[in-house]
């Protein structure tokens, strides 16, 4: 994809008088070679998966390797059983099938990284409750997930997606941002704002630490999954009602990676502060690892 | 460099919990296997740093030894696969800090020693073959060879190649000394056919000829 900022997209969007997607299904197809039906057949493919991963998600409660996790959808759903979600049904769904998706991956089950596998659940949760809820065909699911394709690509031009490099910031973060952006694009948001939305998701989590307890997939992240899909909504909410980010998201992506590169290594990955070196995180390691 | 495209972002569909430590462990499994391309009857896994500190509870270990079996990141058996019969396996875990955060030797057969990094995100490199340096990612159709040090030998081996009409992207060379044993990759735009493999065989002083296929 040849287009490194989110002025070049918007730039280019207007000057072809397409939306995002379509524009970057036509780059995507012509980049590798394939047809826009092609490009489009793969990404129902990761939906169609994104959705087995769900499904299978919540009917297990099979723990992680480390067999400390593995059990929160299976009790989400039974309090859901018997009380309504104070937010309602489409709340209920999205924290639902955030955790369904990331239980699955701690206990090597298949899912879909978008953009990385600890932050897995937060995209498909809100593109596939929401399409549920408002009875949106598969041609707008793929739109949705196509956006938010562009917008992490376009980040990762800048910033590195990994939590070593600049921490959760970088995974959940740009998760968050990427679902903002794309669930704006679901409820009939121009290209102002979707990049709102991404804006808004984006600087309300510049900072986040990457202090995983034990070095795994698990502590923050399972949690931290269904609170950014959260997150990503109200996001899109706000700039859907025209409210703007003051800082261009260009800018705010500058912000990402100066902050990535400030924030100590001990934070990004490596487990040596943080949630990680808290007494009862080293005494679960020593449980787990001896 | 390439920028990011749209399945870089979102992308792979893969087995859980960790790109690096599962997703990319299985990658590196898959090279090995596709370099060594022989039946594979014993493998030894020496895991670095963070591969050898977590990998266990990130399925490092089921992710290389399935990778070597030829399962792809997607396949859920990986989750079961030491219930596999028929391959003699076996895991050390070492710390070195020479070496990348995420890296594993892996003997084969007690014949090929093959060593990589996971650098994230689920891309690999592969480091090292038999001690010689090489850096491939699986990013493109590649021909690997191992022959004796002397003039002419890259001309040969890039003429079949030539003739057969397939662009090379790149050439890397290596040698451990002048005269002795050297080892040449060529990065290819396309998918070499096997007779490009069988030619190249056929040049004198070539010891040993791979084809190591793009990977997922």
């Amino acid at each position: 994809m040849n287009i490194l900022t989110f002025d070049e997209l918007v730039e280019e969007c207007k000057k072809q008088e397409k939306n995002i997607y379509e524009l970057i299904q036509e780059i995507e197809a012509a980049d590798a070679d394939i047809s826009v039906e092609e490009v489009r057949a793969n990404v129902k493919l990761h939906i169609e998966t994104m959705k087995s991963t769900i499904e299978t998600g919540m009917k297990s409660s099979e723990k992680a390797i480390s067999q400390w996790c593995g059990d929160d959808c299976e009790k989400l759903q039974k309090r859901y059983a018997n009380n309504k979600a104070l937010l309602g049904i489409l709340f209920e769904k999205i924290i639902t099938y955030s955790l369904a998706t990331i239980e699955e991956n701690l206990r090597m089950g298949k899912v879909v990284a978008c953009p990385t596998a600890g932050s897995c659940g937060i995209v498909p949760s809100v593109i596939i409750a929401v399409a549920e809820e408002q009875n949106f065909d598969e041609d707008t699911q793929i739109d949705a997930l196509i956006t938010a394709g562009a917008i992490g690509a376009i980040i990762s031009n800048k910033v590195q997606l990994a939590g070593a490099v600049a921490g959760c910031q970088a995974e959940c973060g740009v998760a968050a941002a990427m679902c903002a952006g794309a669930l704006t694009q679901m409820l009939g948001g121009n290209i102002t704002q979707i990049l709102n939305a991404v804006a808004l998701a984006m600087k309300n989590l510049l900072g986040l630490t990457c202090d995983p307890v034990c070095g795994l997939v698990e502590v923050p992240c399972i949690k931290r999954n269904p609170i950014l899909a959260i997150h990503a909504v109200t996001s899109s909410e706000l700039a859907l009602a025209g409210i703007e980010s003051k800082i261009p998201l260009d800018e705010v992506i500058d912000a990402v990676r100066q902050t990535g590169q400030l924030m100590s290594p001990m934070l990004k990955e490596s487990s040596l502060a943080g949630l990680a070196t808290t007494k009862t995180a080293l005494k679960l390691k020593e449980k787990i690892f001896g | 460099m390439k920028n990011k495209g749209l399945f870089d972002v979102i992308s792979p569909i893969m087995i859980g919990p960790s790109s690096s430590h599962t997703a990319g462990a299985i990658r590196l499994g898959l090279m090995a296997r596709c370099i060594y391309n022989n039946k594979i009857n014993k493998v030894e896994f020496t895991l670095y740093n963070s591969f050898a500190q977590t990998g266990k509870g990130h399925g490092t270990d089921k992710g290389l030894l399935a990778g070597i079996l030829g399962h792809c990141v997607d396949d859920v058996k990986t989750k079961d696969i030491f219930s596999v019969k028929g391959i003699k396996y076996s895991f050390n875990f070492k710390e070195d800090l020479s070496r990348h955060p995420n890296s594993v030797d892996i003997k084969i057969n007690d014949e090929m020693m093959i060593s990589g990094d996971s650098i994230g995100a689920g891309e690999i490199r592969i480091t090292s073959i038999n001690g010689f340096s090489v850096n491939l990612a699986g990013q493109y159709h590649t021909i690997l060879l191992m022959y004796k040090d002397k003039p002419g030998m890259i001309s040969k081996a890039s003429t079949i190649i030539q003739d057969r009409n397939i662009n090379i992207a790149s050439l890397h060379c290596d040698r451990n000394e002048k005269g002795g044993t050297a080892s040449m990759y060529f990065a290819l735009d396309a998918n070499p056919q096997d007779e490009v493999i069988e030619d190249i065989k056929k040049i004198e002083d070539v010891y040993f000829v791979t084809k190591v296929g793009k990977l997922d």
